[in-house]
Order: structure tokens, then sequence, then C-alpha cells
């Protein structure tokens, strides 16, 4: 029996983005299509004494247009953006969750970092004040899973739900897990993504000293260049992205807006190195090869590939080859672009997001560029350079590889009615 | 220190949180029903008192407040106990 039709199918419902580029998804989306970088110099903290100083900032968002002070002020600038994304999501799928609904309904928020600016300051609070220097909302707002509980209580969501934490696959992850959820009959509405306000002087500082990062800070629109032999590593960006995962009757028995299908989640680890990935890849390779089993469906069915595409050397190369191994000579017909060249790398959020501009490239016939790929590491491969291509893309991957070697990869397929 | 200094002080304070504009506070409200106080945020208002007034406020005496007037009334108390 084809395991697809014993399973609950899951569409995507609703989007919602903070992004470098853009408030919403449609901003999101223009800025990508027109090539636009939201990478910049660091303007939040003073970054002057740092050998990296610039990064993919959130620009013009403020939380108490989303949500009451009493809420901003008790928790981490990552669940602001959670909450915002959510609040966008659910008004593009016209959800409303009531007092029935509410108890078929998850959230998921996947982060890597959770919330960095809390700690950093209760750190020093503690440093200049003493404990009397801590407010009791820390012990809430500074955990990991405080942006799902918040984005819970705002939306009265009453299945399961928490944070995903895996590095930089967390937003596909919650997706992934979201889907599951909903297929295995947990929920029937699951609000998944993920958000990370990585651009703090702590995290900004530490991903520097591992050399993680690039140091083109007197050209920070052509510091994140993916698949470029000149790039230096990658550019830090803060971001949120949450949608709304539906079970297919769900869906249509309230005539929702249906964008895309998820099909397929894999993933895998690379037990190789806390920050390197497998030299070949191996961990890549396997969780795109889980997804498209998932998904039931070819190698050569795959019509875009949303890589990770951070813009360092080992993780674009290795991406590429586990490309080469897995799709064969079909490799070399995929476009195959990062969205990272013009967001950052949104850590947690990443994978959602770039879930996102996969289902767009769906909707829209066009595929986002890669930009700042002047010289591509592999000749033959295309991604895209420079300009968006059109392209019809009926299925889709995206890929995140994430730092302890997590990898997360998602499957959409084009919705037909 | 006199009532309205105090109470000019919790509503800057109340207000600061998030719970209710600084112009509707007076001492009939009640904390938690309309000035949205809630235990976590008592704790918070309790501690800027203490520190503006350089006192130390016992948790138990607390739970008994039900409006902004019995905190007053209990911070006149504990800062400059009425002679016996």
């Amino acid at each position: 029996m084809n395991p697809q039709s014993a399973r609950r199918r899951v569409v995507i419902t609703g989007r919602g983005a903070i992004t470098p580029i853009g408030l919403n998804v449609a901003d999101f989306w223009a800025s990508l299509m027109a090539g636009r970088s939201g990478v910049g110099p660091i303007t939040s903290f003073d970054a002057s004494g740092l050998p990296v100083r610039i990064a993919g900032e959130v620009k013009g968002f403020d939380p108490t247009d989303w949500m009451e002070r009493k809420v901003s002020r008790r928790i981490d600038r990552f669940a602001h953006y959670a909450i915002a994304s959510t609040l966008q999501a659910l008004e593009e799928s016209k959800l409303e969750i009531d007092d029935e609904l509410a108890p078929r309904v998850g959230v998921l928020v996947g982060s890597g970092f959770g919330a960095t600016l809390i700690l950093h300051h209760s750190a020093i609070n503690m440093v200049e004040k003493g404990f009397r220097g801590l407010t009791p909302w820390i012990t809430a707002g500074a955990a990991i899973d405080s942006a799902a509980g918040e984005v819970a209580l705002r939306v009265n969501a009453q299945g399961p739900s928490g944070a995903v934490s895996t590095a930089c696959a967390s937003g596909t992850d919650a997706v992934g897990m979201g889907m599951r959820m909903i297929m295995y009959g947990n929920a029937d509405v699951v609000l998944a993504g993920g958000s990370d306000n990585s651009v703090t002087s702590v995290d900004v500082g530490s991903a520097a000293m591992s050399r993680a990062l690039s140091k083109r800070n007197d050209d920070p629109e052509r510091a994140s260049r993916p698949f470029d032999t000149d790039r230096d590593g990658f550019v830090v960006a803060a971001g949120a992205g949450m949608v709304v995962l539906e079970e297919l009757d769900h869906a249509l028995s309230r005539g929702a807006p249906i964008l895309a299908e998820v099909i397929g989640y894999g993933a895998s680890t690379d037990a190789y190195h806390p920050t390197a990935p497998h030299p070949t890849g191996r961990g890549a390779r396997q969780a795109m090869q889980a997804a498209l089993t998932d998904a039931g469906v070819r190698p050569e069915d795959i019509d875009y590939i949303n890589a990770h595409g951070t813009s360092t050397v080992l993780n674009d190369r290795t991406e590429s080859q586990a490309i080469r191994t897995l799709f064969g000579e079909h490799a070399l017909r995929i476009p195959i672009s990062s969205t990272k060249s013009m967001t950052g790398h949104m850590i947690g959020a990443a994978g959602v997001v770039e879930l996102m501009a996969t289902v767009n490239a769906m909707l829209d016939g066009r595929v986002p560029p890669t930009i700042n790929c002047d010289n591509p590491e592999d000749t033959e491969l295309n991604y895209v350079p420079h300009k968006p291509q059109e392209h019809r893309v009926d299925v889709a991957m995206s890929n995140s590889f994430g730092f302890a070697g997590h990898n997360a990869v998602a499957v959409v397929r084009r919705w037909q009615g | 220190m006199s009532d309205s200094e105090i109470l000019a002080h919790l509503a800057a304070v109340i207000e600061d949180l998030g719970g209710a504009p600084a112009g509707e506070i007076s001492r009939e409200k009640s904390l938690r029903d309309d000035l949205d106080i809630d235990s976590l945020s008592m704790v918070e208002v309790v501690v800027s008192i203490e520190d503006k007034y350089g006192v130390e406020l016992p948790d138990d005496a607390m739970t008994g407040l039900q409006t902004v007037g019995d905190l007053v009334d209990f911070i006149e108390n504990s800062v400059a106990p009425t002679p016996a």
C-alpha cells in the first residue's frame, strides 16, 4: 500500500514573515525578486570593536504594533517576531480559532539561540545590581519555548506546543514536525516556523570568533555570496517566519486559501563535528533522500531547490556535492538558489522563510536569484545568479543544514485544487 | 512622604509595566481587575518601592492587598510606621 494514502494530507494556508528585506511576505518576496540585500552596518549595538560589523538587521519593527506593552516588555525580541509573523499568517489563512477548534491547534516555534537579548541584559544587570536587578519575568521570558508559549497564549491555541531547537535547521524541523502532528491526528492546525534575533553583540562576536562570518565590512551588500568562489563566510541576520499548516479537509471545508501542500520531510545528523558539515555531504544527502522518500517522489520530479547556501566554503561545497550525488544528471536541470544572499542567515527562521520563498516560486512561476554569485563554485549547476528565472515549479525542496550537524529538508507540491 | 507622592510613584511604575495609563490610577482601583497587575507584575511594583524608599517589604504581607489604596497604606505603614 502506498503510505501516502494512509496518512492525512497537510497544506499551507497562511504565511507571515519578519525579515531584513521586508516585514511581511509580500515585501520580502518583492525584495527577493529585485535582488535587494538586507545586509548593512550593524546599528542596534556598538559593533566598532568587533571584527565583523555587518549583519542583516530587522529594520522598522515596533513590537507594540502587534501586542500590548505588558506582553512586549516581558518577552525577548525573538518572541516579538514570532508573534507578529503568526498574526500575519493567521490573517492570510482567514482562520478563526474558536473554542471548538482551540484544542486542535498546535504551536511549534523553532529557534537556534532563543532569548539571547534577555539573557545578555540579565547577566549585565546581575553583575551591576545583584539578583535584585533581575525581574520575575526572566524565568519564563528567557526560555527557548517562550515564543511558542506566548503565541499559544495570544491566539488561544490549546493543542501540543513547544520549541524546536536544531540550530539553522530549526524552522524546517518545526514545519516537518508540525506536518507529522497533523498527519497522525494530534492536531488539525499547527502554527509552525522559527524565529531568531541573533544580531546581538554576544552572538555576532562569538560567531566572528568561530571564523564563520564574512568580514566584508566595507561592502555589506556583497558580503553574503553563496556558491561564489570569492565567499568568506556567512552573514548573521534576524527574523522570523510562521506558517499555518492545516489538514487538507479542514482547509477545504472552510474554503481556506491553499498555497501549497507539504508532502515530505526528512532529517538527519552528521555526527561529525560541532560546526563543520561532513566533508562528503553524507548527512545532507541522507536528509534530502529521506524527504523525497517521505514525499513519494523521485529525484527527477524536483523542479527547484532552495538551498541552505550559507556562503561558507564548507557548506556551499558539500551542499553542491550532495545535490550532485543525489540528483545525478538531473542536478544540472534544477535551478538552485540561496535567498541568504539577500536576507543573510536568519538561523532558526531561515528554513521556514526559505520554504515560503519556495512556495512563492511555485505560485509566481519565478525562482528567486542568488545574488553576488559571480564565479560559481560549480560551473555546471544553475545557481540562478543575480536575477530571478522563470520556471514552472510543481515540486520543490527546501534545505536547511545546521551547526551540530542537524539537517532538515522539506518538500512541497503545487496545489492544483 | 505623602499619599500623593506614593500614588504618583505607583502610577508611573504601573504605567511602565503596561498595566494601565497613569492617569487612571486612584486609590479605589483594583490592582488585578482594573490595572492588570498580576502576581509577577506585583513583584516588580514592590521591588521598585523597596529601591525607592530603601525598605524591605515582607512577601507574606502583600498577599491581602487588593486595591491601590491598600498598597499605599501598606507602604506608608512599612516605611514610616505610625507611632503607637
